[in-house]
């Protein structure tokens, strides 16, 4: 391939990940590092690096559509952020140490896993507990709009959820993720935050996150800017676009389609590492 | 009326609800400067793109193996430098290094937002995030 046509292609591949990613909501960034490695034979670092920046241009870019839908809550997202970018430093450090072959394992579960945790739906129903003491000294406890008008929320398990957080953090920092979908477990399942904020307060840590093992991956040489170019521009765009046709489509089906190939490219991701092709 | 347009009471007059408002309200100003920030970098980006692709659009390109970048495009003073001197995958580096640099600048806003606030345990906790985010993009090349 020469310059013109692999900036091209992966271009067209980003933008439709960026565009799937937002139009489910479950995230371009997974399935970039699998269409870089397995089809454009590009090496799992440089794949990592590309797909860690453009995880950043979608957590930025689409921050002010997400804080206008919902309330994100700043506070627990500040504190959690202790606990991912520390989790982030590591796992950006453990890429140099991990053979790329274990590390496309791990990419493969987690791919797996991701698809299963967001095809599940838990009605969780509010159950009135006393406030969590820890959660009030954090001044964690909050409100959001609800179709009945404002509703406050109390947080629970502090501790938990920051333990989950620091491990969202190392795999992202490990992968090139942003581990969306373990940070808005750890916050709606163990921490009782209700979705919406999770989702939102999720969105805006992702960024945060990603830049922590950011710096890292720079000075490894682990982003470079002919492979990183095509894959942000194409993310960008695409998950712009997402966002806006998000509105008008019902996005049931398509949201399976896309786990089957989330999973399918996790298969794949665990195959070849068990093979020993990275 | 939208909670936009919403008469925020000074400090001492809050209730607590007063208080969700107006850090909404910072919020929603923090991501437009976010989305500005995505944006200037991706314009930067696609700028070097250009040159980069009319300079050597034929080339052989092959990613299979991993070399690491040059050592210029590895520090924040070698990118700013060398893009500066017109090389254009030093330019769509520039472009990438200011994309990083948006959630570390909103994280500067929020200790901002927290010390007008007076909460000194977030203004604590704020401070944390950005020593890591710092060290990250200007110390770890001691440990890489």
């Amino acid at each position: 391939m020469n310059v013109l046509e692999f900036t091209f292609l992966v271009w067209i591949g980003s933008l439709a990940a960026g565009f799937l990613g937002a139009l489910t909501g479950l995230g371009g960034g997974v399935v970039l590092v699998p269409l870089l490695t397995i089809f454009f034979h590009v090496d799992l670092r440089y794949a990592i690096g590309a797909s860690l920046v453009s995880v950043i241009a979608t957590s930025s870019g689409s921050a002010a559509a997400y804080v206008k839908e919902g309330f994100s809550n700043i506070r627990i997202g500040m504190f959690l952020e202790i606990a991912t970018t520390l989790g982030a430093l590591l796992g950006a450090y453990l890429t140099a140490k991990v053979p790329a072959n274990a590390i496309a394992i791990i990419f493969g579960v987690v791919l797996t896993y991701s698809a299963y945790v967001s095809r599940r739906v838990r009605p969780r129903t509010a159950v009135e507990q006393p406030p969590d003491p820890l959660a009030t000294k954090l001044k964690m406890n909050g409100i959001f709009p609800d179709t009945s008008g404002l509703r406050s929320y109390n947080v629970y398990n502090v501790p938990t959820g920051f333990g989950v957080m620091f491990g969202a953090g190392a795999l992202s920092g490990l992968l090139g993720i942003g581990s969306g979908a373990l940070k808005v477990v750890a916050m709606d399942q163990a921490m009782k935050i209700p979705f919406k904020v999770s989702t939102t307060t999720s969105n805006f840590m992702i960024g945060v996150t990603a830049a922590a093992s950011a710096g890292v991956y720079l000075s490894r040489g682990y982003i470079d800017p002919s492979v990183a170019m095509p894959v942000m521009l194409g993310v960008l765009l695409g998950s712009l676009i997402g966002t806006r046709v998000l509105v008008k489509t019902q996005t049931k089906s398509l949201r399976l389609v896309f786990s089957v190939v989330i999973v399918l490219l996790g298969l794949e991701m665990l195959f070849k590492g068990f093979r020993g092709g990275f | 009326m939208t909670w936009m347009d919403r008469r925020i009471p000074d400090r001492r007059n809050r209730s607590p609800q007063d208080h969700d408002w107006y850090e909404q309200r910072t919020e929603i100003v923090i991501a437009y400067l976010l989305r500005a920030g995505v944006l200037t970098a991706a314009v930067v980006v696609i700028l070097g793109a250009v040159l980069y692709l009319g300079a050597h659009p034929a080339a052989h390109v092959d990613y299979r193996t991993f070399l690491a970048v040059p050592d210029p495009l590895r520090t924040v003073h070698g990118i700013v430098h060398t893009a500066f001197s017109g090389d254009s995958r030093a330019i769509m580096q520039l472009g990438l290094l200011l994309l990083i640099a948006t959630p570390i600048v909103r994280v500067m806003f929020s200790v901002a937002a927290f010390s007008i606030e007076g909460d000194r345990m977030y203004v604590f906790f704020t401070m944390l995030v950005l020593a890591v985010l710092l060290y990250s993009l200007f110390g770890s090349s001691l440990i890489a």
